[in-house]
Formats: structure tokens, C-alpha cells, sequence
């Protein structure tokens, strides 16, 4: 195979998923959080693309189609729930939504 | 020996788009994670799934990356721009965290993530990843890949159909309750003022 070999592609998806889960720990606007969970799951999706590559073996492409399909499912619901807060002139702020909190 | 001068050259140019792609995805990102304008945000997503589809044709994975584009760069990216026009100035992110306890866990955590997932690879990485196997023809082409989904993925292909079909009317219902909620309120606020 020509160019870097998996290992380099498997440090730059470890490298997209921690930046998403800082993004989704540190950030307090709901857009943000959703934006940077995207990132989590494009680096999952590369690694799973990597890991096919090296076994040379489709079933890691199907996982990753799959989990587009996921993450699109979620982007349609969690859109969905921020719209309806914004309706409700809530603040978008995921700090504040703690009326289900024990 | 002129056959051996063009893989170099191709090996060289591979190497060349590798780091291309990827400086910017890592900037990208980072960027997604920084900004306080969330359409910034969006669009430096954008070009990191851009990116990112690159790298997957350097995997010889043409169709997700085909995908990647269509579907992630195209109809999500889309949805998320509509919704942060819709919300105009409410949507701006100021950086500001909670408590700084909070702040200073969350790092903790994201920190050892990294570490985790860093020794985990240098374990894999020291001896069973150094070589790749010898691909056939159809890897990653799209027969290969609807072969593969209507014979030993058909569940899954299915199951999918299925979380698409409940997302889609879970975001109708949100948003019909939404305005509801919304006449209702209006019609509360003109009644408080009448009285």
C-alpha cells in the first residue's frame, strides 16, 4: 500500500475523537455539543474504514455506512429538540435543562 | 527501472495528498470545536468531512467515500446550516464554561480517553498492524459493497430502513408539538394581557 500505514490512520481518528468528546464535555450550546459528536462518530467511522483496509475485508465499510445512516437519524432528532427549545424561548444552553434532574 | 521511478513518484504524491487531508481535518476540527458562531463551526465541519473522504479513498474505499460526500457534506450539513439560520443570534456559542471544577473534570476525562486509546494502539501497533492484506478487485466498490449488504448485512440493511423511519417522524412530531406549544403560549400571553 502506498503512503502511511493503518497505525497513521488510526492516530489521526483517535485524534478526531478526543477533540469531539472535548468539544461535546466542554461546550454548553446544544449546536455545539451536536456538531462535535459528529466529529466523535467521523473518527469511528475511520478507524472502522482503516481496520477494513488492513484486513482487506468489506464488512467494516458496511459498519461505517451504517453508522452514517445513525448519525443522520440523530442529527434529525436532536435538531428536532433544539427548534422545539428555541420555540419555547428557552436559552440553548445544556446547563440549564435540568428540570429532569433528581 | 522507469516502472520503479513512477511508483516512487506515486508513493510521493500519495504521501503528499495524506498530508494535505489530513492537516485539514485536524484544523478543521479543532476549528469545529472553537468557534463561538456556530455557522463557522458548520462550515469548518464541512471541510473536515471533506477531508476526511479523502483519506477514505486513500483507503480504497471509494463508495463510503461517496457516501461520506453525498450524505454527511451534503444532506446533514445541510439540515444543521437551515436549523442555525433559523435560530439567527440565539444560536451564537459564547466560550464561557460552568463551574471551572467542571471544566478542569471534562479535560481530566478527555485526557484519559487519549491516553487509553493511545496505549491501546501502540499495543496493537507493535506487531500485528504492520502489514495489510493484498486486495482483490471489488474491495470497496459499490457491488462489492451491495453484495455485501443484501447477503450477510441484510438485517442491518433492514434495521436501518427502520431507525430512519422512526427519526423521521420523531422530528415531525417535535416539530408539530413545538408549534403547538407555540399557539398556546400566544394565546395564554393575549389572555394575561386581557385580563
Amino acid at each position: 500500500m502506498a503512503g502511511p500505514g493503518i497505525p497513521a490512520y488510526l492516530g489521526v481518528a483517535v485524534f478526531l475523537f478526543v477533540t469531539g468528546a472535548f468539544g461535546v464535555l466542554l461546550r454548553r450550546s446544544p449546536l455545539i455539543v451536536l456538531l462535535s459528536l459528529e466529529i466523535m462518530l467521523n473518527g469511528a467511522n475511520l478507524a472502522l474504514i482503516a481496520f477494513s483496509r488492513h484486513w482487506g475485508n468489506g464488512d467494516g465499510q458496511i459498519f461505517a455506512i451504517s453508522v452514517m445512516a445513525v448519525a443522520a437519524a440523530e442529527v434529525v432528532v436532536g435538531l428536532g429538540l433544539i427548534v422545539a427549545m428555541a420555540r419555547k424561548k428557552l436559552n440553548l444552553d445544556v446547563d440549564e435543562l435540568s428540570s429532569l434532574k433528581g | 527501472m522507469s516502472l520503479l521511478a513512477v511508483t516512487a513518484v506515486g508513493n510521493v504524491l500519495v504521501w503528499a495528498v495524506w498530508v494535505l487531508a489530513v492537516a485539514t481535518c485536524i484544523g478543521t476540527g479543532l476549528l469545529v470545536v472553537t468557534r463561538t458562531n456556530p455557522f463557522h463551526s458548520a462550515l469548518a465541519l464541512i471541510g473536515n468531512l471533506g477531508s476526511l473522504a479523502v483519506l477514505y479513498l486513500l483507503l480504497s474505499s471509494e463508495f463510503v467515500a461517496a457516501a461520506q460526500v453525498l450524505v454527511y457534506a451534503g444532506a446533514v450539513m445541510v439540515m444543521f446550516l437551515f436549523v442555525i439560520a433559523y435560530l439567527g443570534g440565539k444560536a451564537d456559542a459564547p466560550w464561557i464554561g460552568g463551574r471551572t471544577w467542571h471544566q478542569a473534570a471534562s479535560a481530566v476525562a478527555g485526557l484519559a480517553i487519549l491516553v487509553n486509546v493511545l496505549v491501546a494502539i501502540g499495543m496493537a501497533a507493535g506487531g500485528s498492524l504492520k502489514h495489510e492484506a493484498q486486495l482483490d478487485q471489488v474491495f470497496g466498490s459499490p457491488s462489492e459493497i451491495g453484495r455485501l449488504f443484501l447477503t450477510d448485512h441484510l438485517l442491518a440493511f433492514e434495521v436501518t430502513s427502520i431507525v430512519l423511519l422512526i427519526a423521521a417522524v420523531g422530528g415531525v412530531v417535535l416539530g408539530s408539538h413545538a408549534r403547538r406549544s407555540e399557539a398556546e403560549d400566544a394565546a395564554a400571553l393575549a389572555a394575561g394581557e386581557q385580563v
